[in-house]
């Protein structure tokens, strides 16, 4: 017989336990029907800031449930009432649904303070989709500033997201620090420090008097009588459970709110169980989604008749913002009786760290908790180390890198127990993720994720996914190829630092064996964008892959296109009429590009100095369609003519065209320039895109379309001209030095640890302080630029080299033909001899 | 009873000073054959058809010289499929060789086998 269980809220916790029962519930002995107030399936609240980077909201999904014939969601109707007699509740649109039993999943509310104007319109919170929607509506229309009550995890969150949009921001706090909850008075100073390095203002021990109306947005009244202008105001002063479903029809509330339940979960109603944040677990509400997935895990193993109790909660936090690194953990405040704290207190570089541990002469203590600002790299280990006795003395754990001779982190994985929880999110322990590689055999971070779930809510513990993988043997390798054991990165800073210049001397130096096509063009790619001059030079010539050694793209039948540069999209009727003759006269197949210009193909070898003469005669240069380097700057018509335009987008587009053309690249790089925010060139598709506004010009990077399309994010706003070329150089210098092979902008930034915001603090803030350096290396590379196709023209040795035959030189190849298609050449193949079975050799003759 | 009988005719292609190390370069023998000629960083000469038997393209002199696992090879400008310069046994699809030629440098000049 088929029970009907009723789930009230599509949150987290919610589809988990919807999650857990079907994975346990192999023979259908419960129907699901899932209530939910939000318009859409639920989602991953806890990185719902990171919704700020795409704002595509597909990315947040969470995964399963949705071809399951037992499940129904219903969604955008909130459940109004609970009748436990007759066991229905009823929805807001009427309908009623019965059950045999019923949880509630209902969450929290962001709690705001009935303050006089906090419902005015630019007031916004901080917990869905929807409201990081609204703020960026907002965000658009307010002029210059944001402030946010609220200076916790979640307010510091949404500043950060504020300060993304472009707003000046603000952050009160009623506490005399940011983040009271989770760091001590120490840790607070050092994090309100870096916090405003990063041009966010604190305003501690203030509470919010009023919010009211100003001539140009709204004014935030504080209490000591600061009033601050704010284009919008975001609430994020913690939360309260959703609680109101339950106190309705009668069910048992804990003192400080949440629907009281046992450690069965369950509310004094035995058909009725409550999870997640809503629930008051003996009195005890959890804001955390870790603990709310051990609820679920437990009502789900009821409902099947187990007796699975909630097993109390880890309540640690680590949270990386703006580059900051803030981590607390267990009993961070102390307050166990005889608690001894042992700190390490740096201001100066902005770290503070801090043990808490119990007392006992016999050893070197139990680890009772914590606090970490600045650095939380030992974060991961020491947390899984709460209750137990540390492996060596507190002091060496947080003394800095280099002070001990041992590593910051102090202590490895290799030192916790197999029933340390690695995951705390998901309740992994050590041994099952070890199970997980030995067994199971898991061979990445990905592969560990889909089989344990460790590590797919808040993400603190993928660290110590790969210190597992490598302390279990599985190799996590950055070597380039089998011949460079060494990065990308690494071999840029080698080649860079120890001024080798041929390839024979860096393999011979730093690698092993021959080379090949990985690390060749590799090579080549790193020594062209240190300026080592032309591109045939020297040995650089059997480094190139065949497009750069030929400078032009190879086709299918082994002919090559030509693609002549037209900076901006932009071009004279004489230009083209260059390109028209030469194309006729050469019998080359036209086609204008996807980039904003026209590509000539079927041009055999011998062929490409003659079509390059005629270009380059005519003021026209290699557009480098060919290489991992600049493509295009793209451009829209802009101000100039259209009457939308408010700036000049084609103008700009050319400058930037013209000062990074021939930029050898990790991969290629496209950019794009648009007049106003109707966005005509496509610009936010692009490694970095700019889009002009009133003011000057906003900056996105890590855009591309292609296989995998990303738009790009907003890395600065409303900046000048001089501004924005500053920031572009670095950025495009920072990319070219520490990206891997073939890694476009988009999954560069995704793989940098700390992503956007480090980005950000390393490109804006200079906060590595390297912005000099990248600046001249850019200057060094505007000033040295050449046009390759010259280059060649004007070199007999190089030239030389563009022959069909060793032999026969001027003799075109014979295997090449044509045939009309639309009035023009296209190839005719060679037919290609089949792949004969298995075991037979093919033995290719011609 | 036979004989093996030497039939191979040496046609001789180019200076050897042609070739740049780690390199390759396309030659036109009599009949329209087409040989792509390797010269490796350890001095030796390889020639194999410049026919690349995965696209049907003349293009095996184009592609990067290097070595796999101590093997000398040729990757496909193409779509990258490695073949042992010794051999043109193809090292990504164990049931595809390209012919191979011998190959000599006589008085500083190229010389290829026909048969
Ligand atoms: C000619 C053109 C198509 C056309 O007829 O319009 C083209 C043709 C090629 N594209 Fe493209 N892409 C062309 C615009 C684009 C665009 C549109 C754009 O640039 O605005 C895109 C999407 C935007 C992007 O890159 O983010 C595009 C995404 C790709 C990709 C996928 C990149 C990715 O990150 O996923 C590849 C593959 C690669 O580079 O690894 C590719 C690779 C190629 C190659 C080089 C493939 C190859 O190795 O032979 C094609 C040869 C070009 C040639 O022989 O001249 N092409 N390609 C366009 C040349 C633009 C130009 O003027 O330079
Ligand atoms: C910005 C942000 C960052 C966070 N970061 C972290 C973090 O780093 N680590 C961490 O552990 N936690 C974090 N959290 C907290 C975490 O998201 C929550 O603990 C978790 O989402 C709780 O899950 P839940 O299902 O109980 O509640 P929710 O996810 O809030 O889901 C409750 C759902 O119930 C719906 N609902 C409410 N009432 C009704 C009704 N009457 N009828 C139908 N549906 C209803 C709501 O609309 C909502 O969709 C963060 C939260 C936010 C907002
Ligand atoms: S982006 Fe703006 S300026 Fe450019 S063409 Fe479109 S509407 Fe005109
Ligand atoms: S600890 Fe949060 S995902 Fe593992």
């Amino acid at each position: 017989m088929t029970r009907t269980l009723v789930v009230v809220g599509h949150g987290m916790v919610g589809h988990r336990l919807v999650q857990a029962l079907r994975d346990r519930d192999s023979s259908g002995v419960w129907r699901v029907v899932v209530l939910g107030e939000e318009p859409r399936a639920a989602y991953d609240r806890v990185a719902l800031s990171s919704y700020a980077d795409s704002w595509d909201a597909t990315r947040l999904a969470l995964d399963g449930g949705h071809n399951d014939d037992l499940v129904e969601l219903r969604l955008g109707d909130p459940v109004t009432a609970i009748d436990r007699t007759a066991r229905t509740v009823t929805t807001a649109s009427g309908r009623r649904q019965s059950y045999d039993a019923l949880v509630l999943a209902t969450g929290s509310r962001p709690f705001v303070p009935p303050v006089p104007g906090h419902d005015l319109p630019g007031c916004f919170t901080y917990r869905t989709i929807e409201d990081l929607d609204a703020i960026r509506a907002a965000a658009g229309a307010a002029a210059g500033d944001g402030v946010v009550v609220g200076g916790g995890l979640l307010g510091l969150e949404a500043a950060n997201l504020l300060r993304r949009l472009g707003l000046r921001t603000r952050v009160v706090e009623l506490a005399p620090r940011l983040m009271p909850l989770q760091v001590d008075e120490g840790g607070g100073a050092v994090l309100r420090r870096l916090v405003e390095r990063l041009d966010l203002s604190v305003h501690c021990g203030v509470s919010t008097r009023a919010v009211e109306s100003a001539v140009d947005g709204l004014r935030v009244v504080l209490s000591d009588g600061t009033e601050l202008a704010a284009g919008l105001v975001v609430f994020s002063a913690g939360v309260r459970p959703r609680d109101e479903l339950a106190r309705a029809c009668g069910l048992a509330v804990g003192e400080r709110g949440g629907v009281l339940v046992d450690l069965a979960c369950r509310t004094s109603d035995e058909r009725v169980y409550a999870v997640g944040e809503v629930a008051a677990v003996e009195g005890r509400c959890y804001g955390l989604v870790g603990p709310g997935y051990a609820m679920a895990e437990v009502v789900a193993d009821r409902l099947l008749g187990g007796s699975a109790t909630f097993p109390g909660a880890d309540t640690a936090t680590k949270l990386k913002l703006l580059g900051v690194d803030v981590a607390s953990f267990g009993d961070a405040h102390a307050v166990t009786e005889g608690a001894l704290e042992v700190v390490h207190n740096d201001p100066v570089s902005g770290c503070y760290k801090k043990l808490v541990v119990s007392d006992n002469p016999r050893d070197a203590g139990t680890l009772l908790g914590g606090v970490l600002v600045g650095d939380a790299s030992s974060y991961a280990t020491l947390r899984t180390l709460v209750g137990r006795t540390l492996p060596t003395d507190p002091g060496s754990l947080i003394a800095p890198a280099g002070a001990t001779g041992a590593t910051g982190s102090g202590v490895g994985v290799d030192a916790l127990p197999a029933d340390a929880q690695v995951c705390s999110c998901n309740a992994v322990t050590k041994s099952r993720i070890q199970e997980a590689i030995v067994v199971d055999g898991c061979a990445d971070v990905p592969a560990i994720k889909a089989c344990t779930r460790a590590g797919t809510a808040c993400g603190s513990c993928v660290p110590m996914l790969r210190q597992l993988l490598s302390s279990c043997g599985v190799e996590q390798s950055t070597a380039l190829c089998e011949h460079f054991p060494q990065s990308r990165a690494e071999l840029f800073e080698i080649v860079r630092a120890t001024g080798v210049r041929t390839f024979g001397e860096l393999v011979a130096r730093h690698g092993r064996g021959r080379g090949c096509d990985i690390c060749k063009p590799v090579v080549a790619s790193v020594l062209a964008s240190l300026g080592t001059g032309h591109v045939l030079q020297g040995d650089q010539v059997s480094l190139q892959d065949t497009n750069d050694r030929f400078l032009a793209n190879m086709q299918r039948n082994g002919t090559y296109s030509v693609v002549p540069r037209i900076p901006g999209g932009e071009i004279t009727p004489d230009r083209l009429l260059v390109i028209a003759e030469v194309a006729r006269d050469f019998g080359l197949y036209t086609k204008i590009t996807g980039g904003q210009r026209i590509d000539l193909f079927g041009a055999t070898v011998d062929q490409l100095p003659a079509i390059w003469r005629r270009l380059v005669d005519a003021g026209f240069e290699s557009g480098h369609a060919y290489g991992k380097a600049l493509r295009t700057v793209k451009s829209c018509v802009g101000s100039t003519w259209c009457r939308y335009g408010v700036q000049d987008s084609v103008g700009l587009a050319i400058e930037l065209e013209l000062r990074y053309r021939g930029l050898r690249s990790p991969h290629k790089v496209k950019a794009a320039v648009s007049g106003c925010a109707r966005e005509c060139a496509e610009a936010r598709n692009k490694d970095f895109g700019i889009i002009a506004t009133e003011e000057g010009w906003n900056l996105y990077v890590g855009g591309n379309g292609g296989f995998r399309p990303r738009h790009a994010d907003l890395l600065v706003s409303d900046v000048d001209k001089e501004t924005l070329v500053r920031l572009v150089d670095r950025f495009l210098m920072f990319y070219v030095r520490t990206a891997d092979r073939l890694q476009r902008t988009s999954t560069w930034i995704e793989a940098m640890e700390g992503g956007l915001d480090h980005l950000r603090d390393v490109v804006v803030e200079d906060s590595l302080g390297i912005a000099a350096d990248l600046e001249a290396a850019m200057a060094e590379h505007v000033a040295n630029y050449a046009d390759e196709w010259r280059g060649v023209l004007e070199d007999p040795e190089k030239l030389a080299r563009f022959t069909s035959f060793v032999n026969a030189p001027g003799v075109p190849d014979p295997s090449i033909s044509f045939r009309a298609e639309r009035g023009q050449r296209v190839p005719v193949l060679l037919p290609v001899p089949g792949v004969p079975g298995a075991g037979e050799v093919a033995e290719v003759k011609r | 009873m036979t004989t093996a009988v030497d039939e191979q005719v040496w046609v001789p292609v180019c200076d050897y000073a042609a070739l740049e190390p780690e390199s390759g370069v396309a030659a036109l023998l009599p009949g329209g054959t087409q040989v792509a000629l390797f010269r490796t960083g350890d001095g030796a000469v390889h020639a194999l058809s410049n026919l690349d038997p995965f696209s049907g393209a003349m293009v095996l002199a184009r592609g990067i010289v290097g070595d796999r696992d101590g093997v000398p090879v040729v990757a496909s400008p193409m779509h990258k499929q490695a073949f042992d310069l010794r051999t043109g046994q193809c090292l990504d699809d164990d049931r595809v060789r390209v012919t191979t030629h011998a190959a000599r440098v006589v008085d500083g000049w190229v010389e290829v086998a026909v048969t």
